[in-house]
């Protein structure tokens, strides 16, 4: 899912980021927002509506919307698209509204 | 007497320009934009700019921003402070700002405030348009321009204003196959010289066509669209089925002025801009003196035009602070004159349209 090769852009390939999403041991890159990363590795699904519990991924991609938040680190309702990735992330998908002790 | 001379909200094209003019006229100067950095929108755009020279014709935006991070540097002369990281939450009637950064609260009190937040991103009602694959343009653009990560494989573009074509291009760039641009309305809204590189890449723009709904389970799988009659309703019948894990909604943008709502500012519904938009008058001054807004907050636009209002709105954000600045009035009316120039064209009808109906209420 990554852009190696572009007209206009150059996207090198940079260091890589091990954090954990739901568990699993997933891998980013350096400069990755949380949800870019979890993109690339094919994670669109980031949260779920509140009352029907449908499936949301991110829709604007600038911190407008909510509809990427996630419990980083404990922290509910963080912005996730706008969020840059660091090594060793807690990344969960958010049940409900979230708390502010996280979850 | 505030505790800032002048504070710009907003470091897109409209606010940096405006924080460019209050520099050269000797203000004090806080830019403050809740992203990491500098430019707004223009940190994904590729495209190259329209206009004459000085519309940055034939210049990527992401240029652009560079350029004038440059120039607010070099004219700043130590008094430009830019807090980025950096939300205004609030905007109060004492005129305080309250501003969020790293989890600590900071209260800024400024003589003159310039509002260019800018414009969200709108959706369209149809069935599964909550499903993850569904995004904006702007966020397609910023996934793939910005972080360098395709969205998906496959495809189709609601909309067929700039933004649509565009962004629709730029899929075509980052290897995303575009199978449709669809556009509900009888002609393709944005420039023909964007519509014309997507038809010779081989990718059809459909008019008087709409999305009917996107399906899937967890995540889009396909979309289904059909024509629309006369009076804008779905022709039975003429659905067609595509395989797209990704749908592109470019469906117009709304102004973000809560901020200015806050304020209580005479605000008026124009649907040219997609939603709210303060009430300005000839100095882009709201019904709040001292307050002033530009750009797409102001009405929804293009970032030639966003740039030529801030450098305006800076002029007369330093004339209200009484900062003397050299022919004045030279440079306004050629601004102006700027102004009406890019907003000549057939493609900005609905711009002058909404610019009367607001002109009409001030």
């Amino acid at each position: 899912m990554r852009i190696r090769e572009h007209p206009i852009l150059r996207f090198k390939e940079r260091s890589k980021i091990a954090f954990t999403f739901d568990g699993r041991t997933l891998y980013g890159e350096a400069g990755d927002t949380i949800a870019g990363a979890l993109h690339a590795n094919g994670v669109k699904e980031l949260s779920r509506s509140l009352h029907l519990h449908r499936p949301r991924g991110f829709y604007c991609a600038i911190g407008n919307c909510a509809s990427c938040h996630m419990t980083v680190d404990g922290e509910a309702n963080v912005r996730t698209c706008i969020t840059p990735l660091k090594a060793g992330m807690v990344v969960k998908t958010q049940q409900g509204k979230g708390r502010v002790d996280g979850y | 007497m505030g505790t800032e001379e002048a504070v710009v909200i907003g470091a897109g094209p409209a606010g940096l320009f405006a924080a460019y003019e209050l520099l050269l006229a000797g203000a004090d100067v806080t830019l403050i934009d809740r992203a990491a950095q500098a430019g707004g929108q223009l940190v994904k755009q590729t495209h190259k700019f329209f206009g004459s020279k000085e519309h940055y014709a034939s210049i990527r935006g992401i240029d652009i921003r560079h350029r004038l991070e440059h120039a607010l540097e070099k004219n700043g002369d130590g008094r430009l402070r830019t807090l980025y990281s950096t939300t205004v939450a609030g905007f109060y009637a004492d005129g305080a700002l309250a501003c969020v950064k790293a989890e600590r609260y900071y209260r800024l009190h400024p003589e003159v405030v310039v509002v260019a937040t800018g414009a969200s991103e709108r959706t369209v009602a149809f069935a599964g348009n909550d499903l993850p694959g569904v995004y904006a343009a702007g966020a397609v653009q910023t996934l793939m321009n910005e972080q360098g990560i395709r969205p998906g494989n496959r495809a189709l573009m609601v909309g067929s204003g700039n933004i649509g074509l565009i962004v629709a291009y730029q899929l075509m760039q980052a290897g995303i196959q575009v199978e449709r641009v669809v556009e509900a309305a009888d002609e393709i809204g944005g420039y023909q010289v964007h519509a014309s590189k997507l038809r010779r890449l081989g990718v059809p723009i459909e008019t008087k066509t709409t999305i009917k709904r996107a399906f899937g389970t967890n995540q889009v799988e396909g979309a289904e669209i059909w024509r629309l009659d006369a009076k804008g309703e779905g022709i039975a019948g003429s659905e067609e089925r595509l395989t797209v894990d990704t749908v592109c909604l470019a469906v117009g943008l709304s102004p973000l002025v809560e901020l200015l709502s806050q304020l209580s500012v005479d605000t008026r519904f124009i649907p040219e801009f997609g939603g709210v938009a303060p009430v300005l008058d000839e100095t882009y001054m709201t019904s709040r003196p001292g307050v002033f807004a530009c750009g797409d907050v102001a009405n929804v636009e293009e970032a030639s035009t966003a740039m030529v209002e801030g450098r305006l709105a800076g002029i007369h954000a330093a004339g209200y602070l009484n900062r003397q600045i050299p022919r004045r009035k030279e440079k306004i009316q050629a601004l102006e004159t700027s102004l009406r120039t890019l907003r000549s064209g057939p493609a900005s009808e609905h711009v002058r349209k909404g610019l009367r109906k607001v002109g009409e209420h001030a």
